[in-house]
């Protein structure tokens, strides 16, 4: 409901609360003065009293088991008003024969009124309040359900890394005539990487074993497509067994470092890999070869790495947990991970 | 006999094509080459008829490697994923492999062109492919040239300006000029319009080296370079000037 669509509505109830209560004094033989007068100002405290219940609760609503504290402020604010009608008010209208003794008579039916004004009141905002909560919830839960999908395909479509997958099936299809007991190898492997890859969801933490495991399931893929040219290796410190680190960080890194060094230069190249620990940070390097005339150090921070130093963004809210550093013919990039207390 | 040569980085690739060739007796390799350079020099040395070859390669490309060679042959693309690539080859039905392929795609491959042979056919598609695949995002950032026998990767960013000589382009860098067999209108395709600026029918100039232009002739300026050097600048090489500039 809008809010100008609100306030006809109020408007509405409140001239018929008035002519109708007015109608009533006006019935018991009071002037027509004295009966508007007195409608005017139990009708108009009682709905600025509605209206502070409703603006209240906006800024509160209780929870589901403490729906009694609604009918308790109910109750009360119904009661003020009564209490006021008996003392506050004003004087000319005090002044009128028998209209006194008639307001503490009829006090009864007053609160009564006041109290089914203010129940219904509470009642209404309570729904309309959690409706526009359920909505605002709905909301968001369908805003966030579509960045993950889009996340999703999104890694899907980094992770499958068509050109790596293709060219793997082939070395897998040539080695089928001449080395079928390679080829199964090579088979057994792909799967196990494609497996690992596909059970890692973006937020999890998982050990730096397990990570390299994976790791080197894909480096011994490219190992078998480039031959020779290709040595990787990965060296870790006894004191990182045990630290973690979130799922496919490390993957980009070693697959830029493999894209520049293999694709830059002709040679046979190494890519060390080395995890060690900093001040209770675990530690990644990964190094490539790279040709500085035919690219400049700048180029380093390709898509690759853009997106890990976003993730590591997101995850601990810090820029500075991705270095990367072009030496002479080195392109190094380091990342360090806090660990999860 | 038909004479091939293979190139691709990936050895087991190469060795596939190998052995679907095994069926093909009155086919000879002659060569296998890991990469684009060995592949420049094994085929001007052996001249050979036809070529397979890999798109991504180390250093230069298959588009790279062939824009070197003076009249390339025949060649059958392979490729496991390039999406530029292959819409290149599919604009000018060039005949292109995805890896993995079979045998009897692979032999489809090769007879169709043994009867373009026959029919004797030729490979000016080779050409419009190269053409197309000049304007792949890759191709964009570098440029692949040779000079006294060697092969030069020159990254777009070092170009100061191009001039047109008669069949080349003449790439002023600040080692030196290189020649290069495109077009200007090649390079006004394939750089890019904020970063270079055909200032004259003859010539090219990237916008950052530029210090100041200076009236020269009636409706003509010359432009000074960081260089020193100075480059005319025709009228509608001005207005274009001024657009870039946001004059």
């Amino acid at each position: 409901m809008s809010v100008s669509k609100f306030w006809t509505v109020f408007s509405a109830c409140w001239v018929i609360a008035v002519t109708l209560q007015a109608k009533v004094v006006y019935g018991f033989g009071f002037s027509f003065q004295t009966a508007l007068i007195d409608s005017l100002i139990s009708v108009g405290t009682l709905s600025l009293l509605c209206l502070f219940l409703c603006g209240s609760l906006a800024y509160y609503l209780p929870e589901k088991s403490k729906y009694i504290y609604l009918v308790v402020w109910s109750v009360v604010l119904a009661l003020l008003w009564t209490l006021y009608l008996k003392w506050g008010l004003p004087k000319p209208s005090t002044d009128v024969p028998g209209y006194v003794d008639f307001v503490e008579r009829s006090l009864i039916v007053r609160f009564c009124i006041g109290l089914l004004a203010t129940g219904s009141v509470a009642l209404a905002s309570l729904l309309w309040y959690s409706l526009q909560e359920q909505k605002e919830v709905e909301k968001r839960r369908t805003e966030s359900e579509q960045m993950t999908r889009e996340a999703e395909l999104y890694k899907l479509r980094q992770q499958l890394q068509p050109h790596f997958l293709f060219n793997s099936l082939n070395s897998i299809n040539a080695l089928i005539g001449s080395r079928p007991d390679q080829a199964r190898h090579m088979v057994q492997q792909l799967s196990d990487f494609l497996r690992s890859v596909l059970k890692k969801e973006e937020s999890q933490w998982v050990s730096l074993g397990e990570e390299l495991q994976s790791l080197q399931l894909y480096l011994d893929i490219e190992k078998v497509r480039f031959g020779h040219r290709l040595d990787a290796t990965i060296d870790c410190d006894e004191a990182t067994a045990s630290m973690k680190i979130p799922a496919m960080v490390l993957q980009p890194l070693v697959e830029n470092a493999i894209k520049f060094g293999l694709y830059d230069t002709t040679e046979a190249i190494q890519i060390p890999i080395r995890a060690y620990v900093d001040k209770g940070l675990l530690m990644v390097t990964v190094q490539n070869p790279f040709d500085p005339i035919t690219h400049s150090p700048k180029s380093g921070t390709g898509f690759g790495l853009s997106s890990v130093r976003r993730r590591l963004y997101l995850l601990f809210a810090r820029n500075d947990l991705l270095e990367t550093t072009a030496g002479e013919q080195i392109f190094t990039a380091t990342v360090k991970i806090p660990q999860p207390a | 006999m038909i004479r091939v040569i293979l190139i691709d980085d990936e050895p087991l690739a190469r060795m596939v094509i190998r052995e679907y060739l095994a069926d093909f007796p009155q086919v000879e390799v002659l060569q296998e080459c890991n990469d684009g350079f060995e592949g420049v020099k094994a085929i001007h040395q052996h001249q050979p008829d036809l070529i397979f070859l890999d798109i991504q390669m180390p250093k230069i490309n298959g588009f790279e490697m062939l824009e070197l060679i003076d009249q390339p042959p025949a060649v059958i693309f392979t490729t496991a994923f390039d999406e530029f690539a292959i819409r290149a080859f599919e604009t000018h039905a060039v005949d292109y492999l995805l890896k993995p392929f079979n045998k009897e795609r692979f032999g489809k491959a090769l007879q169709k062109w043994i009867d373009q042979q026959k029919a004797g056919g030729k490979n000016e598609s080779t050409n419009e492919v190269l053409e197309e695949a000049a304007l792949t995002p890759s191709q964009k950032e570098r440029v692949v040239i040779k000079n006294a026998g060697k092969i030069k990767i020159i990254p777009v960013q070092d170009i100061i300006w191009l001039e047109a000589a008669d069949d080349y382009v003449k790439l002023h860098t600040r080692e030196g000029a290189f020649l290069k067999n495109k077009t200007m209108g090649y390079f006004e395709k394939s750089l890019s319009p904020d970063q270079f600026v055909r200032t004259h029918r003859s010539n090219m100039v990237q916008v950052k080296e530029i210090t100041r232009l200076e009236p020269y002739e009636k409706e003509t300026w010359l432009a000074i370079l960081r260089s020193g050097e100075k480059v005319p600048v025709s009228k509608t090489g001005y207005t274009k000037l001024k657009s870039v500039l946001g004059l």
